[in-house]
């Protein structure tokens, strides 16, 4: 498993970042807005539905959970880097998560209520290559999404 | 550029009741599709439903939610729930979440 990690070194070659408050309607516009800066990169069309359906994981978690009913601010940082790899961050400074190998789990849900499935995560992590996640209780969460594209 | 979500259209099929969804289904549209399907089971509460997501071009693990929700919803007066030709984005999700071993999936449309 270990040599299939993703190299973070990786030399950058090109960069955005977005910053939105936590409104439900700016979960459209971060996977489109995503999804148009990884075009330049040319990938396929299953490639790029994979990063929207990823991206729109991780900012929907930011409203959903980190927020709930607050506003606050999203942060995505999207890094096209050498080697066709795309690594894309998104953070918030929400409530945190507790146990992140828990909150991994697929089904694993603390919103159940919510109508929510619980595989928020799971897309993420089958949906691209690699899925890091860091989180501080009180402080924020941040959730990493590395994708390589084909060559 | 940016689609609008989860717009939906009835039509009665013999005494089932087949809902159209069209659009994005994420997070910010699944509360309006939600609220308008509910409404419309509630008010008939057809013996069959056919969720009929054909159109839906996006879909997150919010769309899962969704469908379980009114899986759930159905089944409390005794009715049946389906999905009914699947977008490639729909099916995708749907399998890997095991969906369907839960709930059957229709398919009428040759892709
Ligand atoms: N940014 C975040 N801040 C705080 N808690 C989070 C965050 N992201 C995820 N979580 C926690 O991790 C759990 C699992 O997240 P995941 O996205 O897998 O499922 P979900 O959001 O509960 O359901 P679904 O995504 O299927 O609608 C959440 O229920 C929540 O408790
Ligand atoms: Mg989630």
């Amino acid at each position: 498993m270990k040599n299939n990690r993703v190299d973070f070194s990786a030399a950058v070659e090109n960069e955005m970042c977005l910053i939105l408050p936590s409104l439900s309607v700016n979960e459209g516009m971060a996977r489109a807005a995503v999804a148009a800066f990884c075009a330049q990169l040319n990938p396929t069309a299953l490639e790029l539905a994979d990063i929207k359906c990823a991206v729109s994981e991780a900012v929907t978690n930011c409203i959903v959970h980190a927020y709930r009913e607050e506003m606050g601010e999203i942060r995505i940082e999207v890094k096209l880097c050498e080697g066709r790899l795309i690594q894309i961050e998104i953070r918030d400074r929400g409530c945190g998560i507790e146990n992140v190998k828990q909150a991994r789990e697929p089904l694993f849900t603390t919103d159940a209520e919510g109508e929510r499935s619980g595989m928020g995560f799971t897309v993420m992590e089958s949906f691209c290559d690699e899925l890091r996640v860091t989180s501080r209780v009180g402080r924020g969460t941040s959730v990493t999404l590395l994708k390589r594209l084909h060559k | 550029m940016i689609k609008k979500g989860g717009q939906i259209t009835y039509e009665k099929r013999g005494d089932a009741l087949v809902v159209h969804v069209c659009g994005e289904i994420d997070h910010h549209s699944a509360v309006g599709v939600r609220t308008g399907i509910d409404d419309r089971i509630m008010a008939e509460r057809p013996t069959r439903v056919l969720l009929e997501l054909s159109a839906v071009d996006f879909m997150d693990s919010s769309g899962l939610g969704l469908i379980m929700g009114r899986f759930a919803l159905v089944k409390q007066y005794g009715g049946t729930l389906a999905v009914l030709d699947p977008s490639p984005a729909v099916m995708k999700i749907m399998k890997l979440a095991g969906m369907e071993r839960m709930v059957s999936i229709l398919k009428t449309k040759v892709k």
